[in-house]
């Protein structure tokens, strides 16, 4: 399917953006229609996650979302450039239960997630199968 | 879709009527309602979310938030919710077990803390 990359500057309204995006490109990719709302709120938790970091750094950075399959797989990979070394640890002030709650939900939702560090950043990165 | 928000008052409770998405953008107006609503000494309410089409943390959070303000006045928060996709969050958060979910308004007005 190649690849679909959005990147948009960390503000909360751009999220919404890239939730209907994702779901938009696993369809076109041919992932089950079950599964486009655990996509669209995985994508939103992660982009919000990433929004969430880049406006407490006080970041301009924008956010990167590159969509795309590989192996049978859908994979969205949100980028942040935090550089956050432990990945998705919860900062240390502000937000706390919405960063917890953020984790539990993600991690309760997507079975294929893995958080990768970066040379600038981090990256939550995602898969869903494609039949 | 945008957050819609409508509240009325059925006996003691206050209903908050909540439609369209609850996200990271939307949340901050849902988190102020229920602040007003406290403020204005509203501490028995019944968020029906019936009408919500996407539920995400950053709205189960002012969710949180709201029981715990009202609980500060010996308050309840009870929710309305049969949607499946939305009760499914709350389930994987572990949210089900720190809030009474019902399937009616009047099941929720009719319940006792």
């Amino acid at each position: 399917m190649g690849t679909v990359e959005i990147r948009f500057s960390a503000l909360p309204a751009h999220v919404r953006t890239a939730r209907l995006v994702a779901a938009a490109a696993a369809r076109r990719a041919g992932v089950d229609e079950q599964l486009l709302d655990e996509i669209r709120l995985a994508v939103g938790e992660a982009c919000s996650r990433a929004v969430g970091l880049h406006r407490r750094g006080g970041l301009s950075a924008p956010v990167i979302v590159i969509m795309g399959g590989e192996d049978k797989r859908f994979v969205v990979a949100v980028r942040d450039s935090l550089g956050d070394p432990s990945g998705l640890s919860v900062p240390d002030s502000g937000g706390w239960d919405d960063v917890m709650l953020g984790l539990a939900v993600l991690r309760g939702l997507v079975e294929d997630l893995e958080v990768h560090q970066l040379a600038d950043g981090a990256e939550v990165r995602m898969g869903w199968p494609v039949p | 879709m945008d957050l819609t928000l409508d509240t009325r008052t059925l006996g003691d409770r206050t209903i908050v009527e909540v439609g369209g998405e609850i996200d990271v953008y939307t949340a901050p107006k849902l988190r102020e309602q229920l602040v007003d609503l406290v403020n204005a000494g509203k501490y028995h309410l019944v968020v029906d979310m019936e009408a919500v089409e996407f539920l995400d943390s950053t709205g189960l959070g002012v969710l949180v938030g709201g029981l715990k303000r009202v609980r500060a006045h010996d308050g309840s928060l009870h929710l309305v919710c049969t949607q499946e996709r939305i009760l499914k969050i709350f389930r994987i958060t572990g949210l089900t077990k720190v809030f009474p979910i019902h399937n009616t308004v009047e099941e929720a007005v009719a319940a006792t803390d």
